[in-house]
């Protein structure tokens, strides 16, 4: 019997019971579908996740004070708090060939005014190199000054949120406004950054570093933030980070160095993971659908003994047999699989067109899996019922018995 | 052609045994024309699928065209089906969902020949038993004479040696009955082993050859009428 024959047979038989076979389609299409839009949804909440992160800034090194991991050498002693980090900390992270450049981030809060409009707002102290590290955009004006990190002055650039709070529709630029107990002339408005990850940048006034320490009267550092030369350089710029801090405290390992790289990393296998699990939780639907198309297919063959024990009266081998139903299921789990494939790429476009913030997309390896599990299960579940099939006696088939 | 040596076919059911079949030798030369009758339950099918190689003797000897095919594998049965054997039943088993076309096809089908041959082949046999016109038709749509020539169309359509007839006309009625037998005949003129299973004595008579049949033993063996 010739290969396309066998499929034409297949087809025919499949025709002739719509509603059954109608019915496993759907089951394997379900199935199928199910693990594309559910991994498509895991995989766009990762790359979401870790854009976010990504959009901090690139090859990016954060240096916060204290400890937040144990290594067991130092047991901390009671009573002893971890030293500050001060701006000397922070330039002297200089020193190391594999850092550009760094932003000291002295942080607090503080009632900014202009006129009789208030509110409560985030100071963040920093340099200009803050802007580059962040790699912040403006609406308006120029960043902070290029000026000694160690000297005050009176400027600032404030969030999108801030500016429109305080000025509403008047502009802003060369106003100057109160922060606390000083005023500020405003250099420039940031470009609406949108949500990220920690500081909402739109809530924030932005101050050269020695004056929000001025502000707060305080010299320590909220963190700094730290660039690497390039993406290759991050963790030993890391290293090279904790050994100069170590230096200057006296050997006491007392900050925490975050690489951006570790974080999202991190992320990335996390998220990785639930994709991974929702896939799994998905393909128990393929194996249901499997399950689904092998009792289908007992029956089927129960109610087609006839048929059977005259393909074999016609000179139908067993094994022929056993192929053209194994035919059948493969070609419906395979039009289900592909159907369900359709189906789900349909869903992930719809819900690009929704939610073009999450970007959906299903992972080429759940794809093909999903399509490989699916005509496995249906193949694997065929092949009971085909030797059922290829096992009937033609003489008891016939006579109905 | 075909020569049966003391065949058993024994049937467990339970702790019942049936001998369908107890000792039956038998010889069929090619070309003839043989009728086999007996009382219900006496071994006529089971002796005909045993010849027919849709079942095993369960002891015993046969030898189609001077070869032992006793202990041959099902995929070698199979072939011997396929290409020296027709079978027409009692209750015709055509397959429903496929046209009168289609179903004399199917044999022809499995024996993998390219697809125009046999359309070709088809249409010519259909031709030939009158059934041009029902061609289209699905089984359903059909007289039982009807079925019974698509049928025997399916059953010849690979120009086997024998053709096995298990009571071809015991589901119609008596001119359409006569008529399946005027062309069963027809077919043995033209050179076809034919063996008629029938527990209609006046169609048995017309056979060449004669067997009787009472409780799985051939009870008699006569030539001529
Ligand atoms: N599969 C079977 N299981 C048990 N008994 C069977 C089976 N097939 C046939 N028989 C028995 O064998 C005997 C012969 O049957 P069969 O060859 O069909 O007779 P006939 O065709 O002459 O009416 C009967 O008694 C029947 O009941
Ligand atoms: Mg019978």
């Amino acid at each position: 019997m010739r290969g396309a024959d066998i499929l034409r047979f297949s087809v025919h038989a499949l025709k002739g019971y719509p509603v059954r076979s109608v019915l496993m389609l759907v089951a394997m299409a379900i199935g199928v579908a199910a693990v594309v839009l559910l991994t498509a949804l895991g995989e766009g909440a990762r790359r979401y996740v870790t854009g976010q992160f990504a959009s901090l800034g690139s090859h990016l090194l954060i240096i916060l004070p204290g400890r937040s991991e144990t290594t067991g050498a130092h047991p901390p002693i009671l009573g002893e708090t971890p030293r500050d980090l001060t701006l000397d900390d922070a330039f002297a992270l200089l020193r190391s060939a594999r850092i550009r450049r760094v932003a000291p981030v002295a942080l607090g809060s503080a009632p900014a005014s202009w006129g009789r409009r208030e509110r409560e707002t985030t100071v963040i102290g920093s340099t200009a190199d803050f802007q580059r590290i962040r790699h912040l955009k403006l609406a308006q004006g120029r960043f902070l000054p290029e000026i000694d990190p160690r000297k005050a002055a009176a400027v600032c650039v404030l969030g999108a949120a801030v500016r429109a709070e305080l000025f509403g529709p008047e502009a802003a630029l060369g106003r100057w406004v109160r922060l606390g107990d000083r005023r500020f002339r405003v250099v420039g408005v940031l470009a609406p950054q949108g949500q990220s990850i920690g500081l909402d940048l739109d809530e924030v006034a932005i101050v050269p570093v020695a004056s929000a320490q001025a502000l707060f009267d305080s010299p320590s550092l909220f963190r700094v933030l730290a660039e690497a030369r390039s993406r290759e350089d991050l963790s030993r710029a890391a290293a090279d980070s904790r050994d100069i801090i170590r230096d200057r405290h006296e050997g006491e390992e007392d900050v925490t160095v975050i690489t951006q790289d570790a974080v999202i990393a991190t992320l990335d296998r996390i998220f990785g993971a639930l994709t991974l699990t929702v896939a799994g939780i998905a393909g128990v639907s393929l194996v249901v659908a499997g399950i689904l198309i092998m009792n289908v297919m007992l029956v089927a063959i129960s109610e087609r003994r006839e048929e059977i024990g005259l393909l074999k009266a016609l000179g139908a081998a067993s094994g022929k047999i056993q192929l053209l139903f194994l035919a059948e299921a493969g070609l419906l789990s395979l039009t289900g699989a592909l159907l369900g494939l359709g189906l789900g790429l349909l869903g992930v476009w719809a819900g690009r067109e929704l939610y073009p913030a999450l970007s959906l997309a299903p992972p080429a390896w759940a794809t093909a899996g999903a399509l490989a599990v699916g005509v496995g299960a249906g193949v694997l579940f065929g092949v009971l019922p085909a030797r059922r099939a290829a096992r009937l006696d033609p003489v008891q088939a016939l006579s109905g018995r | 052609m075909i020569r049966l040596q003391a065949i058993q076919r024994k049937f467990v059911v339970g702790d019942q045994t049936v001998y369908a079949l107890n000792g039956v030798s038998l010889e069929v030369e090619h070309g003839e024309y043989l009728s086999i009758m007996g009382p219900s339950g006496s071994g006529k099918s089971t002796l005909l699928n045993i010849i027919g190689l849709l079942d095993h003797p369960t002891s015993g000897q046969y030898w189609l065209a001077g070869k032992d095919v006793t202990g041959l594998a099902d995929e070698e049965r199979a072939e011997i089906r396929r290409e020296k054997i027709g079978f027409v039943f009692q209750l015709f088993h055509l397959v429903a969902r496929l046209t009168a076309a289609g179903n004399v096809e199917l044999p022809l089908t499995l024996a993998g020949l390219p697809r125009p041959e046999r359309e070709e082949r088809v249409r010519e046999l259909l031709a030939a038993y009158g059934l041009t016109a029902r061609a289209r038709h699905l089984p359903g749509q059909l007289s039982g004479g009807e079925r019974q020539r698509v049928a025997i169309a399916r059953a010849t359509v690979t120009r086997p040696e024998i053709l096995l007839a298990d009571e071809p006309t015991g589901n119609l009625d008596r001119s359409s009955g006569r008529e399946i037998i005027e062309l069963l005949e027809s077919l043995n003129r033209q050179g076809l082993t034919l063996l008629l299973v029938t527990h209609d004595p006046q169609l048995g008579r017309r056979a060449a050859r004669q067997v009787q049949m009472r409780d799985g033993r051939i009870s008699g063996d006569g030539r001529g009428g």
